[in-house]
């Protein structure tokens, strides 16, 4: 009874907000690995149609999965793909996947008097997030970092507290070259982090590692590149280090773009190739199939046409990599399952 | 006004006035009823909303430090422990400080200067928690990590409450926060409290030969001790229930340590942190879960910081 | 005798010394807290700020015009709802008290008042957000109405209650009624205390972070009522814990003109509470 007050006194409400109905209104949430992307393509979308305002919160991708299966969001976010069982909890919807761009996550470390870039493997990597590896100067590290001083100072690790995407990528390359992580902790958006200090989306995180001296986070690499936030290379599958870039993370996704599967989730972390950035991975949209307003639905199937060709043009200069042409033209088939 | 009122003629109780005041009686009710509907509701939607997981994970939810969304285990004793160390740590300094203040203030201090300077600190006590929070992270945690925290190091480090790395964040930095922030209700209450003691018990005191210092000690803040405690209960009660400060510079990690220098996590923190975007069934239910533990841990100790409250400041007019 | 008398002195002396010394902190607390507050703040305030969108990250020239007018929106909202509710629940107890429901009213008004704010926007959650379907600004008012009553309500019931007995005699002898005695003579009298804590309760709220987090969420662009609804303390806190600098610069910013707003309603209300005080207290 109560909520049919509520909802009489809100629609009452609600009538008073008429002056601000005249631009469409469109609300996203989700991850924040490519939020500096996602929130300067809608910006330009709306500078090019005045009348479409997409309002993006960045609360991380297990946000943007709830945001979409409570229907508490028009779409969402997430750099993880919605795994099964969360398909199946979205009720009367189905939620399609539309890959937008692909980035990396680096390992982003505050290390006050090392200049040289630092080199790790995934099994030191998860040494240190599990906790085994305490102080900087292990000899584990040592040997990945010839002819580095590495200081004798404690490690402070750094996490994510919220459902990140993020973290599934992260986990998920610890997981595929740590058998004690996969075993102990395992792959997934929210785990049972055994060490370190919690900060919110990967802004929490990087904010985090870049205040405190001698710590060790993870985050998508325009945070540390537009923060000046070191930085390391990292192990492949073939064994080189290397460094996160545009060219690393593409060469990351071509196979994976050869046998792209129908419904787009796949994983391309610790990819062959000599050249493969080991910690890359796609991001996507969460976009329902039905929608009730044909407005929206139009609204955001030409945002998404835009963002296939327009939108990838502005990839680059955020460090994110625009998407291979033949995802590209699977997506503009997957656009006609978009209905009201 | 008066003008009105004679315009009125003199009616006694006739049935159209009589029918005025039930009306208005009625109206204030219905709004008065509104404050116990509101606070029926808050139970009622906490309960409903947790039911999910207090029906998966039962009493074990209270003791268990489990905090896993993937396996769907969930714990709240890191939380409540977090949530009372804190607030433990923000009394043992805000208690004595504030105490201290209320004694000046009261005692000491000539009632122009008193009201003023109590104005000053009831000021403090609206600075907003987000602003507390803004500068904790820029100026408080900085100085911990690099000069407080390892100077407590060098001087206690046997005592395991302060071994560990010095991160800047953690139960400690909290603890000073919130002391801060709840200081001004225990200098406010008490002094209040010290105020309504009567005159006769300082006079006597002195009359019999003791200090300023022994009168005030001895006799008036023991007069005034049922009000005291009730000042530091609301000001417990209070750093409970912090959420926006204690969120940006407790470190959000949710295990149980033992070192006051380590990071924790507060019920109110890991609701802020998660409920936005805890999916599935379990999960949001866990967190409302723990923010009934929240509600009740904060009305038992609100209800007996009242109950004092109200003991000594009516036993103070009273007597007087 | 002399030296336990010197030695009870001392400690006389000692311990007036410290409680001083305590009065001192924490009054300096409040001004160190300005001061930074002023001087980092003023650094980053500019027109641009009270009138620009947030940008972003890495475009300059952003503001938060949307989370200041968010603030007056989500606030003024909350006021309307919450000032009416309290102000006549507080002339209830006051005016036409009922002993045992009286005293229930009294304590549970008391106890909704040290909820903590988190718990007060989980039950906004629940029945505003879901229903709805999404964030939007009224979920975030109804949220602060919540906090605002009981601070309102005991406000009034304290303030009326101080009107003497004298000037309500004196109406109903005049052949008023007791409705009109009250609308036309007593609340009146009380008028300016009744403001004072209408006034505070305002402020308090519209500091409010915490239940506004997942009500009204937070908007890049102009939100309203039924659309998520940038906010300044929010604004602040996601700014604040961010690790862009140009974002830390608008977090003090903001900080400085959400305490400005603050601060400014507490004094004028004490002000006008002690100024004004149609009635002598007691």
């Amino acid at each position: 009874m109560t909520t049919k007050v509520n909802m009489a006194l809100v629609s009452l409400l609600a009538a008073a907000t008429v002056p601000y109905a005249a631009a469409q209104k469109i609300n996203a949430c989700g991850a924040t690995f490519p939020e500096p992307i996602y929130t300067k393509w809608f910006s330009d979308y709306k500078a090019a149609h005045p009348s479409v305002q997409i309002n993006y919160t960045g609360n991380g991708s297990g946000g943007g999965v709830k945001g979409v299966t409570d229907g508490t969001v028009d779409f969402g976010a997430s750099d993880a793909p919605m795994t099964d069982a969360e398909l199946s909890a979205v009720k009367n919807n189905k939620i399609l996947h539309f890959p937008t761009v692909m980035g990396a996550v680096v390992p982003i470390y505050n290390l006050p008097g090392v200049s040289q870039e630092l080199k790790f493997s995934g099994s030191v990597l998860a040494d240190i997030f599990l906790g085994k590896i305490t102080k900087w100067s292990d000899k584990a590290l040592a040997a990945d970092n010839p002819g580095v001083n590495l200081p004798n100072a404690d490690i402070t690790v750094v996490h994510r507290t919220d459902g990140s995407g993020t973290t599934y990528v992260w986990t998920d390359f610890l997981s595929k070259t740590s058998p004690d992580w996969k075993s102990k902790v395992g792959t997934a958006k929210q785990v049972s982090w055994p060490v370190g200090l919690g900060g919110a989306q990967n802004a929490g995180v990087a904010g985090q590692v870049k205040n405190t001296p001698n710590s060790i986070g993870y985050a998508e690499l325009i945070y540390a590149e537009h923060e000046k936030i070191g930085y390391g290379l990292v192990k492949n599958a073939d064994g080189q280090f290397v460094k996160a870039s545009i060219a690393s993370v593409t060469a990351a996704a071509a196979g994976a773009a050869k046998t792209m599967p129908a419904d787009f989730r796949v994983s391309i972390t610790n990819a062959p190739g000599k050249d493969s950035y080991p910690i890359s991975t796609f991001t996507w949209l969460l976009i329902p199939s039905k929608f009730s307003d044909a407005t929206k639905a139009k609204e955001i199937k030409s945002f998404l046409e835009w963002m296939l060709a327009d939108g990838q043009k502005s990839a680059p200069a955020l460090t994110y990599a625009p998407l291979p042409a033949s995802v590209v033209a699977m997506e503009k088939k997957q656009l006609a399952m978009v209905t009201q | 006004m008066a003008s009105q009122a004679t315009a009125v003629p003199v009616r006694f109780k006739n049935s159209s006035s009589r029918v005025g005041d039930t009306v208005a009686r009625l109206v204030v009710m219905i709004f008065a009823c509104s404050i116990l509907a509101i606070t029926v509701l808050l139970v009622s939607q906490l309960f409903v909303s947790s039911a999910p997981a207090r029906a998966a994970l039962g009493w074990k939810f209270l003791s268990s430090s489990a905090w896993n969304p993937v396996t769907d285990e969930f714990g709240a004793a890191p939380f409540i422990y977090g949530t009372v160390i804190t607030s433990l740590i923000a009394m043992l300094i805000s208690v004595p400080m504030g105490l201290g203040a209320a004694i000046f203030l009261s005692e000491l201090a000539p009632v122009k200067l008193s009201n003023a300077l109590t104005f000053i600190i009831e000021l403090l006590a609206a600075i907003p928690s987000v602003i507390y929070g803004l500068l904790a992270i820029f100026t408080l945690v900085p100085l911990m990590r690099s000069y407080i925290e390892p100077a407590l190091k060098t001087a206690f480090g046997f005592i395991p409450l302060f071994t560990g790395p010095a991160y800047g964040v953690g139960y400690l930095t909290a603890g000073f926060v919130l002391a801060i922030m709840t200081a001004p209700f225990v200098i406010s209450v008490s002094r209040e409290s010290l105020l309504a003691v009567p005159r006769e018990q300082r006079e006597a005191a002195l009359a019999l030969g003791a200090t300023k210092w022994e009168s005030t000690w001895q006799v008036v803040v023991p007069y005034a001790k049922l009000g005291i405690i009730g000042s530091v209960f609301l000001g417990l009660a209070r750093a409970l229930g912090e959420t926006m400060a204690v969120t940006m510079v407790i470190g959000n990690n949710p295990t149980i340590s033992k070192s006051l220098l380590a990071p924790g996590y507060t019920i109110a923190a890991v609701i802020a942190n998660e409920f936005a975007e805890a999916g599935g069934t379990i999960h949001p239910a866990a967190l409302v879960e723990l923010g009934l533990v929240l509600f009740f841990l904060t009305i038992v100790i609100n209800s007996a910081a009242r109950l004092m409250i109200i003991a000594t400041t009516s036993k103070g007019s009273r007597r007087a | 005798m002399n030296k336990r008398l010197g030695w009870r002195k001392l400690v006389n002396n000692v311990m007036l010394t410290l409680t001083g010394v305590c009065t001192l902190v924490t009054i300096s607390v409040l001004f160190v807290i300005l001061g930074i507050l002023i001087y980092q703040g003023g650094k980053s305030l500019s027109w641009n700020f009270f009138t620009q969108l947030p940008k972003p990250v890495g475009e300059i020239g952003g503001g938060m015009a949307n989370a200041i007018v968010g603030t007056l929106q989500i606030v003024g909202i909350a006021s309307l709802i919450g000032l009416p509710i309290g102000f006549l629940a507080g002339v209830y107890l006051a005016e036409f008290d009922d002993k045992k429901f009286g005293m229930i009213v009294r304590y549970v008004a008391d106890l909704l008042n040290g909820v903590p704010s988190i718990v007060i926007g989980i039950l906004a959650w629940t029945l505003v957000v879901l229903p709805m379907h999404g964030n939007s600004g009224i979920a975030g008012s109804i949220a602060l109405s919540v906090m605002l009553i009981p601070i309102v309500t005991r406000q009034t019931e304290q303030f009326l209650r101080e009107v003497p007995l004298s000037l309500r005699e004196g109406a109903l002898a005049l052949g008023a009624s007791k409705w009109k005695m009250i609308a036309t003579v007593v609340v009146p009298a009380g008028s300016k205390g009744i403001l004072t804590g209408m006034i505070l309760g305002v402020a308090r709220i519209s500091g409010e972070s915490a239940p506004l987090l997942f009500t009204a969420l937070g908007n890049q662009y102009w939100g309203g009522l039924t659309e998520p609804t940038a906010s300044l303390p929010v604004m602040i806190y996601k700014y604040a814990t961010s690790p862009f600098d140009e974002w830390h610069q608008m977090a003090w910013a903001a900080g400085l003109v959400l305490i400005g707003m603050v601060l400014t309603a507490n004094i004028l209300a004490r002000l006008v509470l002690a100024r004004g005080v149609s009635v002598p207290r007691g």
